[in-house]
Parts: C-alpha cells; sequence; structure tokens
C-alpha cells in the first residue's frame, strides 16, 4: 500500500515544495490583506486550497499574517481551506474515494470554509 | 520498466534538487528545503498511521464500529468520530487510509466524512498552537464554528452517497 502511494506523495510533495517557493509570505500578506471581505476571503480561500503546509509551519505564518494587518476572518478562511482542501492531494484522495467524490468533498469544503469566515464576521 | 517509468518525476526534481545545490542555484536549494521539511513530515506520521490502521484492523471487530459509529449510530457515533479524529495528527492525505479501515469495518458514510473534517479542522495537538500564535477568542470561535459546518458536510455527502455505491479503496 505504501509502496503503491509513494510516488503519488512523493510527486505531490515536490509540487509543494515548488508552489510554496512560488508563493512567499510578502505575497500572501499583499493578496490577503485587501480586505476582509468576499474578495478578501476568495484569495484567501484559493491560496488555501493550492497550499498545503503543516500545521505547526500554518499558525506561525498566520500569527504573521495578523500582525502585518490581514483579518481575523480571512485568516479563519485561509486556515480552514489550506487543512480541508488539497487541489494538490486530489490525486492521492481521488485513490481512495475516486475523482467524483473527492472533488464533490473539496468543493464543499471551499464552501464551508467561506461559510466559517461569514460566520467568524458575525460574531467576532 | 513500469516501476521506473511511475518515479521519472520525482527523480527529475531530485535530480534537479542535487545540482541546484552543487552550483549553488538559489531557487533549487529553497525549494530543496521546502521538499525536505514535507518529506520529513510524510516519513514521521505515515508510518505512525499505517501502524494505527493496522492496530485498528486486528483489534477491533467489525460488530464494535457498526454498532458505535455505523448507520444506525446517531449522535453519539458523530461525537465518538470527532473524538476519534481530534486526537489524532498529520496532514490530511494520512487520514485517507485510515477512512479505508473505517469504511471496511462499518463505519457510516456521514461518519466517514465527518471524521476527515474533523481531522483537518479540529486537531487537539495542534490547539496549542493556534491559541499561542492567533488567541483563545479566535481558536474556539473557529473551533466551535466549524464543527456545525463539516458536520453538515458529511450529512450532504451522505444524502448524495446514499443511494450509490460507495466505497472506499485501498490503492
Amino acid at each position: 500500500m505504501f509502496l503503491n502511494l509513494l510516488p503519488a506523495l512523493l510527486l505531490m510533495l515536490a509540487l509543494i515544495s515548488i508552489v510554496l517557493f512560488l508563493i512567499p509570505d510578502k505575497l500572501l500578506i499583499k493578496y490577503m490583506g485587501e480586505g476582509s471581505g468576499l474578495k478578501g476571503w476568495l484569495i484567501a480561500a484559493s491560496l488555501g486550497s493550492v497550499a498545503l503546509i503543516p500545521g505547526f509551519i500554518a499558525y506561525p505564518l498566520c500569527g504573521i499574517l495578523i500582525k502585518s494587518g490581514v483579518a481575523y476572518t480571512t485568516i479563519a478562511v485561509f486556515i480552514t481551506t489550506l487543512m480541508m482542501v488539497g487541489i494538490l492531494t486530489l490525486p492521492i484522495e481521488a485513490k481512495f474515494f475516486g475523482w467524483k467524490i473527492s472533488i464533490i468533498r473539496n468543493l464543499l469544503s471551499f464552501f464551508g470554509a467561506l461559510f466559517i469566515g461569514f460566520l467568524m464576521m458575525v460574531f467576532l | 520498466m513500469k516501476h521506473i517509468k511511475k518515479y521519472i518525476f520525482p527523480l527529475t526534481f531530485l535530480a534537479f534538487i542535487g545540482i541546484s545545490y552543487i552550483w549553488h542555484f538559489a531557487t533549487g536549494e529553497q525549494i530543496g528545503i521546502n521538499f525536505w521539511l514535507f518529506f520529513k513530515e510524510m516519513i514521521l506520521f505515515l508510518p505512525l498511521m499505517f501502524i494505527l490502521i493496522g492496530l485498528f484492523d486486528v483489534w477491533v471487530p467489525r460488530e464494535k464500529i457498526e454498532m458505535h459509529i455505523g448507520a444506525e449510530s446517531g449522535w453519539k457515533g458523530t461525537g465518538l468520530v470527532i473524538l476519534l479524529a481530534t486526537l489524532q495528527a498529520g496532514p490530511l492525505y494520512g487520514a485517507f487510509p485510515f477512512t479505508y479501515i473505517l469504511w471496511k469495518k462499518g463505519c457510516s458514510i456521514k461518519n466517514i466524512f465527518i471524521y476527515l473534517g474533523a481531522f483537518s479542522t479540529l486537531k487537539i495537538p495542534m490547539m496549542t498552537f493556534e491559541i499561542g500564535f492567533l488567541g483563545l477568542k479566535f481558536s474556539l470561535l473557529r473551533t466551535l464554528i466549524s464543527m456545525p459546518v463539516f458536520i453538515l458536510i458529511g450529512y450532504l455527502m451522505e444524502w448524495y452517497l446514499k443511494d450509490k455505491h460507495f466505497e472506499v479503496n485501498l490503492p
């Protein structure tokens, strides 16, 4: 099982390391700092869907983003998609659930994240 | 030959990283550092996950799973799945193999997707990080708001899949 997954896993890890290089912290601040409305959330959700960062790096990064002026609601959307939506992990997810179900789960999670951002705005 | 073909991209990638280090190509070096970081995470968590799956397979009988988190389990079952997921750690792709064993043992569709939701958004080991960097109020609020949202996603997935032939494959 592990050996069957290994090529897909290595491919995913290689792509993530390239994506993370292409999206440095400064760029995240620039795009997510633009507003906390729907536009900011959509940008945060898209970035979070592409990126895949382990929690122990993601939270310090979010701490930096907050200090740089990114809204808390935008951070909530970013964190949620970062963890629940994985475009780069889709090929692996599809090996377990099939493409259709994996895409539906990711889409639902994407909109779920936007909804979480909205609710955070209501309660914060 | 088939096996080598599958590894062409990873091997090309590693060759690129290797050459970058020899020639001190900064872009390649940075990507190499990133790769090593993620690779370490995978090597650390995935074997643990596979051991857990193995133990779960041998020790937990199907009847128990069906009774506690199966189709008839209700809210208590959902609570149990969430508890199970929050105690685990690691990246989301580590949870997929575990859903296979849950499915095999008779866990309900709803609870499988609730497990994935809880695994990704609520992890007790990660809570300390979140509180440390983003504050208690934010962390609690995000947790409380995320829970109903991914439970709803679980219900939606079950509603969509209940009349279809749903199965989790083992690659």
